[in-house]
């Protein structure tokens, strides 16, 4: 019989109960994904984005706000067959662009939201408000934007965009994630910490339909949002507005300062752009345009453009030279044309006449009195020890390395020490004729327009200057203000040696070559200078400040290619002086001038 | 000794025991399963699944005091009765029954659904105890063996045109009676290598297959090179393992349904379409594997509560179990099937007559394709198929059909000493 049959049976059971327990504690024992797996399931990670701070100009004038935008979401799970074609229509979307949105979707989830439409404007979704109840799959996420209420500032501001790879993952304790907005460039990256605020997070649960269930653990892990700080700049708004219209259509840059403090008043890069563009939905595709513009609007001139200095660099080398004993205010010094090139009619200067006339034959003299003080009998080691004294008393103007101002991407021109020349011509094979163009602000040295504004800052002050900044308060006190920026950066230059470059300085604009530097009323200060261009028309440079003693505003303005400094870049600068110091234009005819010149562009 | 204290003095209790908590923790875990947060909800609430289980349990209970009180010899006489009884409803049901998610297999009469499938399984075990316990009846008689294959091929056959597969693979499980009754193993060893060659062919194809079993016969003719009958077999047997592969490839691609034809793919390969057709499995290995070793606790499964598994409360039951109680709790549930199943072995053994053990293997068999059906496809080791854990499962059908099952088996074995009959 088939008796022993019966243990087929009781093996198959047992066989059975084995099979499952050994699975179920590889699935429930061995294997921990299957826990995050079911919390993926129910929990929505609701960020609530805090409020970023605003950014205000110096009078109060909201420079920098946020607007509601809003981005339609689906839950593909939801979506009922037959409304694709409505939804296309409303959302504006072609077959292609509609049918890969949602297979994007479908991919991330089945029952979780994904965007759809991002960041509509809130005109646009006015519009389609009304329709979005018909579809039940979708959900709207109203998001904030950046908005810039007076589209000037370009250069300064900078834009806020969605997190990038790279970003997130240097990210250290600031808890950004995928699809926070943050800084990218400009005042918005420079003080991100303290504009972005903190995010809040709010944990539910939802079920199979994405439909929440309540709260996940009872708010255990959730967090509140606290809104980011607002700051004040040191930006004029009115002044500012007023130096972008003289500076339209041209190429270049004006930064003014208010000496006494270093505060940047007026912060130019022409050409410029309305940084709405740079914000909302079509950022992506703006900040392409703007890259590919040949005049390159979004390269930052004042701190970026490295240009030779030409004769503006002469009182510094006249200041240098004082102070290294080699000369006094009386030298003279022959305009010998033949060695150096010089214009205007004069033949032997004293030092104010030569700063004021920018007569180069006297100044390459003096740089050879700088360098060549018959401290060694080598020329060449002379030379040397010459050099680096004269090098590290350019440097403390600032020159050679970034100011530190608080924006991102500073450059910081160069002065060539004397290794750079060792490494060309080889040590002790270089002397003062081999280098004598540095004299006249040519050869290899170049400053940014933010050094050369800073240069101006710094004879108004007789010898010292503050880091130039933007920041002027956080949430209205001083309480976050850098401490940097209140310390007094002392030159090598004693303050006693300025008044001569500074009565040299009034000359140049009472009756010299930047008269169109002139303010009515005023004593302004101020040295033309053109850069030589190998590829075009000459930069036209002129620096100033004024008043004359207690300067209010120290300013720099560089024209490319529009020929010699006294054309555009002085009238400028009186102009944006003048509208500051008397808060608006009484000589319309100079504005006229300006604005019709003939710059070529 | 009078006759009704002894009914109740020789019933297996230890399997009433078992029986008693399986429906009552299967009605708790049905509560678990239908439960949602921040609603006060009673088990004992009628208009819940819970509360309609309860009805079905007590009515379960009420049947069993009329089974131990009624002639034990009804079960025997009456056996046809009912399997015809079955079929004829069966049919009716084809006709006039109510369609549920795509199986016309239902009677619906008021608010109360019938599913006469379940009760076939119980009509059919009592006619093929019947059959089997002719004088003369041998399983091994090709004539008696097409006699059963017809009885248990007519619900077979039925239940397949309502569209309910899964009810319909149940009856497959009486093979394994038909084994203990003396079939020869022959049979199992060929369903099994058909099985093994369905499967082969699904996963390898119709190429991978023929080209191994070409190889088999090679090495099957080198080592019966000196046994020419051998030779003969193994040919044969080849051939109509190729057969067989040739008429699974034809079967799966011409005959099954493109949602039958999903679930096994999806059970071949899982995560080839988690969010689609393998939702159920990957959605429920995620409840079960997130149940950990101690469960999540009694109502706090993330999984059940918020509808990420369908049919909850009734096919994919054992999920709440495995999220809510955890490995624990499924190894529990797991020994106490394993359990009921010993039990039904060692008291459909003992019985006296032939129609007491066929009765007694049907009974084991049943439950064991349901048990291992059912958890298999929840933990991935089996393609989906929609049938109940026996007990656990909420539906009034199957539990009054697997209770009848038990009681009779029960009633007859307190019965075992005072039965005349065939004595296998």
């Amino acid at each position: 019989m088939s008796d022993n049959r019966k243990y087929f049976f009781l093996a198959l059971t047992v066989l059975t109960g084995l099979v499952f327990i050994a699975r179920l504690s590889i699935l429930q024992v061995f294997d921990s994904t299957y826990r995050s797996e079911a919390e993926n399931n129910i929990i929505q990670r609701n960020i609530e984005f805090p409020f970023r701070g605003l950014i205000k100009d110096r009078k109060g004038k909201i420079l920098v706000e946020n607007m509601p935008s809003y981005t339609i979401q689906v839950v593909p799970g939801q979506l009922k067959k037959g409304q694709d074609q409505s939804l296309m229509k409303w959302l504006e979307l072609d077959e292609q662009d509609y049918n890969e949105k949602i297979q994007k979707a479908r991919s991330f989830s089945y029952y979780k939201a994904s965007d759809f439409a991002p960041l509509l404007p809130q005109d646009e979704f006015s519009r389609i408000q009304d329709h979005l109840v018909d579809f039940e799959g979708l959900r709207v996420k109203p998001i904030l934007r950046r908005s810039y209420p007076h589209q000037s500032l370009s250069g300064a501001l900078g834009y806020v965009a969605e997190i990038d790879k790279e970003r997130l993952a240097k990210d250290k304790g600031q808890g950004y994630r995928q699809g926070d907005m943050v800084g990218i460039s400009g005042l918005e990256l420079e003080y991100e910490d303290i504009l972005f605020g903190k995010k809040g997070v709010k944990y539910e649960m939802v079920n199979v339909k994405g439909e929440v269930q309540g709260s996940f653990k009872d708010y255990e892990f959730d967090t509140v949002a606290y809104p980011g700080h607002d700051i004040s700049i040191s930006i004029d708004l009115e002044l500012q507005q007023y130096a972008e219209y003289l500076m339209q259509g041209r190429r270049g840059s004006v930064v003014a300062l208010e000496p006494s403090s270093g505060e940047i008043l007026t912060f130019v890069s022409a050409p410029y752009y309305d940084p709405n563009l740079l914000t909302g939905r079509d950022l992506g595709e703006n900040f392409v345009s703007l890259t590919q513009d040949t005049t390159k609007p979004l390269f930052n001139r004042p701190l970026m453009a490295a240009y030779p200095p030409g004769s503006i660099f002469k009182m510094v080398q006249a200041l240098v030279a004082m102070q290294t004993g080699v000369i006094t205010p009386a030298t003279r010094i022959r305009c010998n044309r033949n060695i150096i090139a010089c214009h205007g009619a004069h033949t032997n200067e004293d030092l104010q006449g030569a700063i004021q006339y920018s007569c180069n034959p006297y100044f390459r003299q003096v740089l050879r009195y700088v360098l060549n003080q018959n401290v060694s009998e080598n020329t060449y080691e002379d030379t040397r020890i010459g050099f680096d004294s004269w090098y590290e008393k350019i440097r403390s103007f600032g020159f050679g390395e970034p100011l530190g101002i608080d924006l991102p991407n500073e450059k910081g021109g160069y002065i060539p020490p004397s290794s750079y020349y060792d490494k060309i011509y080889g040590r002790n094979r270089w002397k003062f004729s081999t280098i004598y163009s540095l004299a006249i602000g040519q050869g290899e040295i170049l400053v940014v327009p933010i050094q050369m504004a800073n240069l101006a800052a710094i004879i108004g002050n007789r010898g010292h200057y503050y880091r130039p900044h933007f920041i002027k308060a956080v949430d209205g006190s001083e309480e976050m203000f850098p401490p940097e920026y209140r310390e007094r950066q002392v030159t090598a230059v004693d303050s006693g040696y300025f008044q001569v470059v500074v009565d040299a300085m009034e000359k140049v604009v009472e009756s010299g070559t930047g008269f169109r530097g002139a303010v009515p009323g005023y004593a302004v200060c101020g040295k033309t200078g053109t850069a030589e261009n190998p590829h075009g028309e000459d930069h036209s440079v002129f620096i100033a400040f004024a008043p004359k003693d207690d300067p209010q505003i120290a300013i720099s303005v560089y024209v490319e290619n529009s020929g010699q400094g006294a054309r555009a870049a002085a009238g400028i600068a009186g102009l944006v002086m003048e509208k500051y110091l008397n808060g608006e234009i009484k000589r319309q005819y100079l504005e006229d001038y300006i604005m019709k010149g003939d710059f070529i562009y | 000794m009078n006759r009704r204290e002894s009914i109740w003095e020789s019933l297996d209790w230890l399997t009433i025991l078992i029986y008693l908590m399986l429906v009552l923790t299967g009605w708790l875990t049905i509560h678990a399963a239908i439960y949602e947060a921040d609603s006060a909800m009673s088990p004992f609430d009628l208009d819940l699944r819970s509360g309609k289980q309860l009805i079905w349990i007590v009515i379960s209970f009420v049947l069993f005091v009329l089974i131990m009180v009624i002639d034990y010899k009804v079960f025997m006489t009456f056996s046809y009765p009912i399997y015809f009884l079955t079929i004829g409803l069966l049919v009716v049901v084809l006709l006039l029954g109510t369609e549920v998610s795509g199986s016309k297999s239902w009677f619906a009469l008021g608010g109360i659904k019938i599913q006469p499938s379940e009760f076939a399984k119980y009509a059919t075990a009592l006619a093929l105890a019947k059959v089997f316990s002719a004088l003369n009846f041998d399983i091994r008689k090709p004539k008696d063996f097409i006699k059963t294959g017809l009885l248990i091929g007519a619900p077979f056959g039925l239940i397949i045109l309502q569209g309910d597969t899964g009810s319909a693979l149940v009856f497959v499980a009486f093979s394994l009676v038909f084994f203990r009754e003396g079939l020869s193993a022959i049979f199992i060893f060929i369903g099994v290598a058909s099985f093994l060659l369905f499967l082969g062919t699904l996963l390898l194809g119709l190429n991978y297959m023929f080209a191994a079993l070409a190889g088999l016969l090679a090495l099957g003719i080198l080592f019966s090179l000196k046994s020419r009958r051998r030779m003969i077999f193994i040919s044969a047997g080849t051939i109509a393992a190729a057969a067989i592969v040739f008429s699974v490839d034809f079967f799966f691609n011409n005959i099954l349904k493109p949602h039958q034809q999903n679930r096994i793919q999806v059970f071949l390969n899982p995560n080839a379409d988690p969010t689609g057709a393998g939702w159920q499995v990957t959605q429920s290995k995620i409840a079960i594997g997130s149940g950990g070793f101690w469960g999540k606790g009694y109502l706090k499964g993330t999984q059940t509560k918020f509808d990420f598994i369908p049919d909850q409360s009734t096919d994919n039951i054992f999920c709440t179990i495995g999220e809510e109680m955890g490995f624990i709790g499924s190894f529990v549930l797991i020994v106490l099937f394993s359990l009921l199943l010993f039990r039904l072995i060692i008291i459909a053994e003992r019985q006296r007559t032939v129609f007491g053990r066929v009765l007694g293997y049907s009974v084991f068999s049943l439950i064991l394709f349901h048990y291992s059906v059912n958890i298999g496809m929840t933990i991935g080791l089996f393609p989906v198929v929609g049938i109940p854990l026996p007990f656990f499962s909420y539906g009034g059908s199957a539990l009054i059909s697997f209770s009848l099952l038990l009681f009779t088996l029960l009633k007859l074995d307190a019965h075992r000493m005072q039965v005349l009959g065939r004595v296998g």
